[in-house]
């Protein structure tokens, strides 16, 4: 199991050829009390950087980018009840969904978690 | 962000760990490390401090200085009693809003204005431009205006200023505290009972230390000050009142009190008297989703049944009282009944949604003790 970064901060945690997906523990801190995640549908297909879901916080809408092209396999449907565990565990229950991978090789162009350490802290 | 101007107590709110982002030309503390959630909620449940300096504080007097405003603003000043309050629009020739402020008055012929930072440079332009000789302005720009809102609000800041137990909503006096002038203020922004406090900028700090050393009070930034107004109806110039908008639709006839809607008097009187009479194009409402959920955020469109644009949402977001998503917006008159069915066009994406009263959470002001 492999965990890569993004600079629009989602993490992909990849088992085989799925990829889990959500936004990292900074990205929620930017971000404030979420209160609306839209979640895409099980088997839309999606580009590498296209818009797919969506994250409201109290502040602003933010949308969520497919950080490798493939298939919607599944979304979190816990967070249409429960916005809020995209705050209290962003790495874990609060993942947004699931792709199956079309194309491995994009996978070498994310952020290994210190390059995206040291990415963030840049930020700041 | 060379160019913004700083408050007097930006270093104060460093020190209660601010994040500030610019807004009308001033860095301003936008959220606190309590989260505009956390600070919001504080504020419904006990005390929120604001610093609201960046507003502009305005004296104005002279003989005729109240015959003369009211050329400026629909609301009837010659009948308010010393210490009065009253919420108006300065309007333009054509009906629309130039800003919207607070008169009070504290003498016969002299009164204060507090009115909306965006706007305070042109609205000062709009007075010199339409004030007679004999009525003077000033522009007190060394004095900080801070909010104290919530219903703890009356009981916390009677320990410091015992003034305030007995002061009722739209009431004003000056008194001091610790031996400083201060204007006490019974009105506010969130929907709450509360106060605004104007004191000189030499004793800013102290007095924001003592509210501070206060329980039950927190700072509150422009995040949560923004959510507050909008579940409680009220209007943001720039968004909800703009120089294309009326104060009749904006629904803002209450403020228009009965002599001026039938003597009217002031710029755009012809126009905004007609729509009193006949209705107005288009009115401001409150819009809710259909799913309960997806905030319609400011500048979303809103169509009919037909796919015609009839609206767009002006102010939208989440309210954490409400626990829902709080929305304002114009719609056409015919399509501003309470339960009318529209789509916003969200993302690209048709949402149902229906029109509602604006207010979402209940006012709780203190008009009678």
């Amino acid at each position: 199991m492999t965990v890569k970064y993004t600079r629009e901060h989602e993490w992909i945690r990849i088992e085989g050829d799925t990829a889990t997906v959500g936004i990292t523990f900074y990205a929620q801190e930017q971000l404030g009390d979420v209160v609306f995640v839209e979640l895409p549908d099980a088997d839309t297909s999606a580009d590498q950087g296209s818009e797919v879901a969506v994250v409201e916080s109290v502040k602003a809408a933010s949308d969520i980018y497919a950080p490798v092209t493939g298939t919607i396999i599944e979304s979190n449907e816990e967070l249409s009840d429960r916005p809020e565990l995209v705050n209290e565990d962003p790495e874990n229950d609060g993942w947004f969904f699931k792709m199956q991978l079309s194309d491995p090789t994009e996978l070498d162009d994310l952020l290994d978690e210190a390059d995206y350490q040291a990415f963030i802290q840049e930020e700041l | 962000m060379t160019d913004l101007h700083s408050l007097i107590l930006e270093p104060f709110h460093h020190e209660q760990g601010a994040k500030f982002a610019p807004f009308a030309g001033y860095r301003m503390p936008i959220q606190y490390p309590l989260g505009v959630k956390g600070e919001h909620l504080h504020t419904r449940d006990a005390v929120g401090l604001f610093d609201v300096s960046h507003m502009g504080q305005l004296l104005i007097q002279g003989p005729g200085s109240t015959e003369a405003l009211e050329r400026l603003v629909p609301a009837a000043l010659q009948e308010m009693t010393p210490g009065q309050i009253r919420y108006s629009q300065l309007t333009l020739d054509t009906g629309g809003i130039l800003d919207d402020l607070m008169l009070t008055r504290w003498d016969t012929d002299i009164w204060g204005l507090v009115v909306n930072g965006a706007c305070k440079h042109a609205d000062m332009a709009h007075f010199k431009a339409h004030l007679p000789g004999a009525v003077s302005m000033t522009y007190i720009d060394d004095h900080a205006l801070i909010a104290i809102q919530g219903p703890q609000a009356r009981l916390t800041l009677s320990r410091i200023i015992p003034e305030a137990q007995n002061l009722l909503f739209m009431r004003s006096l000056k008194t001091t505290w610790k031996g400083r002038d201060i204007t006490l203020s019974c009105c506010g922004y969130t929907g709450e009972d509360g106060y605004e406090v104007s004191i000189a900028n030499d004793h800013a700090r102290d007095f924001a230390d003592a509210l501070t050393d206060l329980n039950e009070t927190t700072w509150v930034g422009l995040g949560a000050r923004n959510s507050l107004r909008l579940e409680t109806g009220l209007c943001l110039y720039g968004n909800d009142l703009t120089q294309d908008t009326t104060p009749i639709e904006a629904d803002l006839l209450w403020s228009i009190q009965k002599r001026r809607r039938t003597e009217g008097g002031f710029l755009g009187a012809e126009t905004i008297l007609k729509q009193i009479s006949d209705g107005a194009p288009r009115k401001r409402v409150g819009l809710t989703p259909a799913d309960g959920r997806t905030p319609l955020r400011d500048h979303t469109t809103l169509k009919n049944a037909a796919g015609d644009v009839v609206g767009e949402i002006t102010s939208g977001g989440f309210g954490p009282t409400h626990n829902g998503p709080v929305s304002m917006g114009y719609v056409t008159q015919k399509l501003s009944t309470l339960g009318t069915e529209l789509i916003a066009e969200v993302r690209g994406k048709a949402l149902a949604c229906t029109v509602c009263d604006p207010i979402f959470v209940q006012q709780r002001y203190r008009r009678a003790l």
